[in-house]
């Protein structure tokens, strides 16, 4: 099984760091991963987007036109990707800020309003989080235990206090998903 | 890190561990992205509190090759590392090392030209690689990574093919395997070289004669035309035999196949990525991916051309490598090439298209 997903917003909305921890996830299930970024001259305001591939087989393209799942978290990533989603694929988009819904009806649509329930529950540093729970949801890429010991690899021993923050933030975003068509 | 732990990392931070790792004494060189991990992950690291290796932030990239220059001299491990623009500045210094028959390794992360051009990875540094890109007649070795994992492994080997031949060596990697993250299994450890080992093994190298030998003299100027082409004809040889022991390659799906395409590095990833598609529309196709750019799999390239309806060399640049490959076939299997430019990487369905064409 192959997933191929790319993940986009604006820049400072953790869409790298959130790609990263999916590929780890990945990593720590012995799967292949590739995780490569649009590394432009990014800053907080641009958009960013990383495309994360998780896969039983040696990964071949890491760059791609087309993808199995789309996370998109601003107007301008929706537009640009909602057209590239595969025939019965995924789109997730965050409901805020956005003022053209996706209208494609053949692929799965999902909304979930994760900046405002972050901004809620003052969970605003785990937002990624709580999107990235959304897809476990939806796409069960990686398991919640892969991403937890995949979050003690890779944050810093003196972070490690924040990850029930990050575990509970998770567990918010496969509430709150819902499919839309 | 623990010993054949596998992790994720870039293909630039792989460069950087690797070199540690394989015993490099010294490394000198100047940021510039894509590639500016490679000495941010040395800084970070700090193996001048470990194994004692050197990291050099130098004040241009004309300072940095000088400097592997004057290490290489001594017979120690030195490399640099830099993108597009900046082994432009380097040319100079990497003809003197070809000229003076020393072994040194440079990186170059490839972005988009010509002149300052883009920081989005690009293959356009082909030409400049494999048929000079400084003056004289020299080459370098080059090896052309496709993945995090051959980022590691290249390094040891571009340091070891660099000492059997005396002769400077390149990894011509790009900016989307420099960025990229993938899982990788760094190499062991290997110690750096001690004074003794290194005496006896570049018994060339200026370290000092200790009133035994003879003054060792290094260096590319010879004003005698009769022995500067004694030098030209040794190097020449040389040369002639890393053709023969040294082509590298990796062939995929080539057994069925009627259609080949020739691609190096990440343009060889997005091949794969076409075949899978293109075999599920009925195509037969292969890959060649040339992992030694020179010495150029020209033989294997012209024995597969034999029983090819075409090849298509696809390649993140205007067309370089494509002559390569038509002189390899003779011109005896119509070959075409498809490239993107400017930093833009080619799609997997673009390349389809184009193998459709061919096909009708």
């Amino acid at each position: 099984m192959t997933h191929e997903i790319i993940i986009s917003g604006f820049g400072g909305q953790g869409v790298l760091s959130m790609g990263k921890i999916l590929a780890y996830s990945g990593l720590m299930e012995g799967k292949e991963v590739t995780w490569m970024p649009a590394y432009g001259p990014e800053q907080r305001g641009g958009t960013a987007n990383v495309t994360v591939i998780v896969s039983d087989e040696p990964v071949s393209s890491p760059i791609l036109s087309s993808y199995d799942v789309a996370i998109v978290l601003n107007q301008p990533s929706l537009d640009k990707f909602e057209p590239k989603v595969k025939k019965g694929g995924i789109l997730i988009y965050d409901g805020n800020g956005i003022n053209m819904p996706p209208k494609r009806k053949d692929i799965n649509v999902y909304r979930i309003d994760a900046m405002d329930t972050a901004a809620k529950l003052n969970m605003i540093k785990v937002f990624n989080m709580m999107i990235l729970g959304g897809l476990m949801k939806v796409r069960p890429v990686v398991t919640i235990e892969s991403v937890l010991k995949a979050l003690r690899k890779t944050l810093p021993e003196r972070h490690h206090h924040l990850i029930p923050m990050n575990e509970e933030a998770i567990r918010k975003g496969m509430e709150i998903i819902v499919k839309e068509n | 890190m623990a010993e054949n732990e596998i992790t994720l990392m870039k293909g630039n931070e792989a460069i950087a561990h690797a070199a540690i790792r394989c015993g490099c004494d010294g490394y000198f060189g100047y940021p510039i992205t894509p590639q500016s991990e490679v000495l941010e992950t040395l800084a970070e690291q700090k193996p001048w509190e470990t194994t004692g290796m050197v990291v050099v932030q130098a004040e241009s990239e004309v300072s940095s090759i000088n400097m592997v220059y004057g290490g290489a001299c001594t017979g120690k491990r030195v490399m640099t590392s830099s993108s597009s623009p900046g082994v432009s500045l380097m040319q100079e210094g990497i003809s003197y090392l070809a000229g003076a028959e020393l072994p040194a390794l440079v990186v170059n992360v490839q972005r988009g030209g010509p002149g300052l051009g883009t920081i989005q990875p690009s293959q356009a540094d082909y030409f400049q690689t494999v048929k000079g890109g400084g003056h004289g007649d020299y080459r370098l070795i080059t090896l052309a990574p496709a993945s995090v994992q051959e980022m590691a492994d290249f390094v040891d080997l571009a340091f070891e093919l660099a000492f059997r031949y005396r002769n400077p060596a390149m990894i011509l990697s790009d900016g989307a395997i420099g960025q990229m993250m993938e899982k990788v299994v760094l190499p062991p450890f290997k110690p750096r070289r001690t004074e003794e080992q290194i005496a006896k093994e570049c018994p060339w190298a200026t370290i000092g004669r200790k009133g035994g030998r003879k003054p060792n003299i290094i260096t590319s100027l010879e004003l005698r035309s009769e022995e500067m082409e004694i030098n030209n004809l040794r190097i020449q040889a040389k040369y002639r035999e890393i053709e023969k022991k040294e082509i590298r390659f990796e062939e995929y799906k080539t057994d069925d196949a009627e259609y080949l395409i020739v691609a190096f590095g990440s343009a060889a990833r997005i091949a794969k990525k076409v075949i899978a598609i293109a075999r599920e529309q009925g195509i037969k196709v292969g890959l060649l991916r040339p992992i030694t750019l020179w010495p150029f799999p020209s033989a294997k390239i012209a024995e597969l051309g034999q029983r090819m309806k075409g090849i298509l060399t696809l390649e993140i640049n205007a067309g370089q490598m494509v002559e390569d490959v038509r002189l390899a076939v003779e011109c005896k299997v119509p070959v075409q090439y498809f490239g993107r430019l400017g930093g833009i990487i080619p799609e997997p369905e673009e390349v389809v298209e184009v193998l459709k064409k061919m096909v009708k």
